[in-house]
């Protein structure tokens, strides 16, 4: 196994005494997907807020890259390769859908202390969102307000931004949520795609995505990793099946 | 950008009608003998570069700034202090204005951006109070009673604004340059990451823009264009007073921005111009205009979406 | 230091505490859980004074015009929230902040209208107009003694009602959670036409309460109105706790700073320098209090929990 691209180790973090992450320790390496999966209510998007630097945990370290992040704000982690989706769709439903992407473009082509030539000018940043959406298959209307678009096309330009910022890590999470049985398959076929040169941790609900991608599974309950492992190491887990109660598993095992 | 100049010119034909307007008016005020409507002319004006400033963060920032008339205070005491000791160069004035609006902007914006929403409103309000309970409290300069300048900004013999024509073309000129900057600020780079973090900051922050520092830049901005707006008033009046940055003085700004459609680049200037407006006709006929101005605010805050301009724009089918 | 000034200076400060804290107040309360930032609240403290000052003129008794008052600007409050605030609560602040300043120029006109340009004032009854010793030598008028035993009684019996009665537990509920307060089945309505009508009432107390002093005038609430923002933004927005100690706290450092900060800069800068500094800083000293807070604490010192 190469040298792991995202390293967390010990990382706890409590609201008013109840803790929504304690000690968890998990890695991401390059080309794998590691999905996150719990009950509702065990801290996985916690977890991500933790690993976006949106939260500070109270105690343990993130590593990202080699380089200790766990001190770093959002946009720092961000510039460095490490890109998230948002559970609840987090656009700029002002802008245009190719305007969404290329926002995040932007936000990796050097400052943008430019104050006085238009951005609509700027051809190169255009082509690159064009091609990005092309990439989760929103190509076609490229101009469409993005306010006005649907649920499952918010799902996939959230998508289209964080891949915008050519990220080393994705955190994914649940790019699935709410999708139809269509959608959710194209869903996972980018997904499929994107692996091949990055790292993936992703939080999921809908268990047939889970078990149709992730390489690796760590299954979180109450704030603590009480399982890690691949599909079928997980599937045959004792403590999951407990924790879990048949939900879900059973179905797609 | 991409339209060519004849339809640029049919969609923004009442810009281009509004500027030949307001060159064309001291002709018409001089033929007729009308030196008062030259004054409310550049009243309207000074107003409209200080509401276009502060649409800059308010409009298309999402900073709603409940203090920026501190800074037409801050750009007319850069003329009034200086004229105090009997300095009258026109470009010190202009850099302290510009300087000391930009400083201000700078130190209070370190703080007052690290809050949000309401705090960030009461914040802007507060220290814009500030300033003006210390220039109160400074009897050197008048206190409450303020200064009387005796002389126009001096740019030796390049320009001589004491001739009240020229100060016009001159506050004209400023006018259109704040436009044009407007213009291209929110249309660049920069404009982008303004305007995108007024529609959403956490994903701005999530797709790697350092928000803070970006939205200092435009406070700070924003502050400057203001500042010069407070130094063209010091010169047009020839006399400041704490009076000019109460806070009630930063709450007509806001209702310009908003009557005249904020986050757009004409509305502001469209805002002032009602205002102006309203004070020149109705304070003719009732010392209680302020009642119906009071009145609108209230109506356009229910129903006036976009304010004027974005009724206008309905009316004409433009989204 | 004049230790018998000191003395004195610290009640004014009490003074000027207890009548922000009326006014911050209700402008907590109804930003809390309204999420309304009403810039004309301190018009209600201009009404309050005006409506004292006239009832006083035409009944020649105090007392009574207070009584009169005190509804008098509870029906004031509730009418503007039902003919304009309450049509406000679903837009954002920015068109909130519009609304608000035009009701300003509203009510200002209007007392303009009323009352005429020039300020009114009127005389305390006897009663009232004479001093007491607070200490050994120390005089101090009655009047604004009884001011502070208000505001503190005021602020005791807001503090029971907010933390001890049903109506007080739905406040703090919706300062924290609205939804949670309409999922229980409360008509929300009410309770915010209550709330916004209570906070008129405090408001107009304070205005009525200082009028004697200096006078009914229009604009009266403007200044003060900022001073009560400071207050509450120090205090943390929607904390009663907080605008009460916020409230102190900016009463006292403003009446001290302005009374003895010369005297202080007198230790380490020169006569003179201290004299013409001194003004200018006790001037600013609140809003350094307030930039130094939230440059630690952006939230103010007691923000509510769950927001």
């Amino acid at each position: 196994m190469n040298a792991p691209l995202l390293e967390v180790s010990a990382l706890s973090r409590s609201f008013g005494g109840i803790a929504a992450a304690s000690e968890l320790s998990l890695q991401v390496v390059h080309g794998e997907v590691h999905a996150i999966i719990g009950p509702n209510g065990a801290g996985k998007t916690t977890l991500v807020s933790l690993l976006a630097g949106e939260l500070r945990p109270d105690s343990g370290s993130i590593r990202f890259c080699g380089e200790t992040i766990t001190a770093m704000p959002v946009h720092a982690r961000a510039q460095r390769g490490l890109a998230r989706t948002f559970q609840i769709t987090s656009i700029f439903p002002e802008f245009s859908a190719v305007g969404n992407v290329a926002m995040a473009v932007q936000a990796h082509a050097n400052h943008s202390f430019r104050f006085w030539r238009p951005v609509a000018a700027d051809m190169a940043l255009r082509q690159r969102a064009l091609e990005v959406l092309q990439q989760v298959g929103l190509a076609d209307a490229p101009d469409r307000n993005a306010g006005e678009m649907s649920h499952g096309e918010h799902r996939l330009l959230e998508m289209a931004m964080a891949l915008a910022t050519r990220p080393a890590l994705l955190l994914l999470d649940e790019p699935a949520a709410g999708l139809g049985p269509e959608e959710t398959t194209a869903m996972v076929a980018i997904l499929r795609k994107l692996r091949q040169d990055k790292g993936i941790l992703l939080v999921e609900h809908d268990m047939d995505v889970v078990f149709a991608i992730a390489d690796r599974i760590t299954v979180m309950v109450s704030g603590r990793a009480i399982a890690t492992g691949s599909p079928q190491a997980i599937r045959e887990d004792d403590n999951v099946r407990k924790a879990y109660l048949g939900e879900g598993l059973h179905e797609s095992a | 950008m991409s339209s060519s100049t004849p339809q640029y010119l049919a969609r923004h034909w009442p810009a281009f009608a509004g500027v030949l307007v307001l060159l064309a008016a001291p002709l018409a005020i001089t033929y007729w003998d009308q030196p008062f409507y030259l004054d409310v002319l550049m009243r309207l004006m000074i107003l409209a570069i200080a509401a276009s400033s502060l649409n800059l963060i308010l409009g298309y920032g999402g900073m709603i700034s409940l203090g920026h008339s501190v800074y037409i205070g801050i750009g007319a005491y850069a003329v009034g202090i200086p004229a105090y000791y009997d300095q009258y160069s026109g470009v010190l004035q202009l850099l302290l204005a510009l300087g000391g609006a930009g400083i201000f902007a700078l130190v209070t914006g370190l703080i007052c951006l690290r809050t949000r929403g309401a705090y960030f409103i009461m914040i802007t309000l507060a220290f814009a109070q500030m300033m003006y309970f210390t220039f109160v409290s400074i009897e050197e300069y008048g206190g409450d009673d303020g200064l009387v300048i005796y002389a126009r900004s001096d740019f030796g013999g390049l320009f001589d604004v004491e001739n009240s024509i020229r100060l016009y073309y001159l506050v004209a000129a400023c006018l259109l340059l704040t436009l044009l900057l407007v213009h291209r600020i929110v249309n660049s780079h920069f404009g982008m990451v303004i305007r995108g973090a007024k529609s959403n900051e956490p994903r701005m922050r999530a797709v790697g823009f350092p928000t803070f520092r970006y939205r200092l830049a435009c406070y700070v901005i924003s502050g400057m264009l203001c500042g010069l707006a407070g130094w063209l008033m010091g010169n047009f009046t020839g006399f400041i007073s704490p009076e000019m940055m109460d806070w009630t003085r930063s709450g007509e700004l806001i209702a310009m921005v908003i009557l005249g459609g904020s986050g757009t680049l004409l509305g502001p200037t469209i805002g002032a111009a009602v205002f102006i407006g309203m004070e020149t006709v109705l304070a003719e006929v009732t010392v209680y205009w302020h009642l119906y101005l009071g009145l609108l605010l209230i109506l356009v805050a229910k129903f006036g979406r976009g304010g004027l301009g974005g009724l206008w724009q309905r009316i004409r089918g433009v989204r | 230091m004049d230790s018998t000034l000191l003395v004195i200076q610290i009640l004014n400060g009490l003074q000027l505490g207890v009548l922000l804290f009326l006014l911050a107040a209700g402008l907590t309360l109804v930003f809390g859980i309204m999420d309304f930032i009403n810039l004309a609240h301190g018009s209600f403290y201009m009404v309050g004074a005006f409506f004292c000052a006239t009832l006083t003129l035409w009944l020649d008794s105090f007392l009574l015009a207070l009584l009169l008052t005190l509804p008098l600007t509870f029906v004031v409050g509730m009418v503007v929230e039902l003919l304009v605030v309450r049509h406000l609560y679903q837009e954002d602040h920015l068109q909130q902040i519009l609304a608000t300043f035009g009701l300003i120029l509203v009510a200002d006109t209007l007392v303009h209208i009323i009352w005429g340009p020039e300020g009114l004032t009127f005389a305390l009854p006897e009663i009232l107009n004479g001093q007491v010793t607070v200490l050994p030598g120390i005089l101090f008028p009655v009047y604004r003694i009884l001011i502070i035993s208000v505001g503190l009684l005021i602020a005791v019996g807001l503090y029971i009602v907010v933390t001890q009665t049903r109506v007080g537990m739905l406040i703090r509920a919706g300062a924290s959670n609205r939804r949670m307060v309409e999922a229980l089945g409360v008509d929300i309505r009410y309770l915010f036409t209550l709330v916004f009508g209570a906070g008129a009432v405090m408001a107009g107390l304070a205005g009525l309460m200082i009028a004697p002093i200096t006078e009914a005038s229009i604009g009266m609430g403007n200044e003060i109105l900022i001073v009560a923002f400071v207050v509450i933004v120090i205090g943390g927005v929607g904390s009663i706790k907080g605008a009460f100690l916020g409230a102190l706290l900016v009463g006292l450092i403003d009446t001290l700073g302005r009374s003895f900060l010369d005297d202080m800069l007198k230790l380490v800068l020169s006569n003179q320098a201290a004299e013409t500094s001194a003004p200018a800083i006790s001037a600013m000293l609140i809003y350094i209090l307030m930039a130094a807070i939230l440059y630690f604490r952006p939230q103010g010192l007691f923000p509510p929990k769950g927001r």
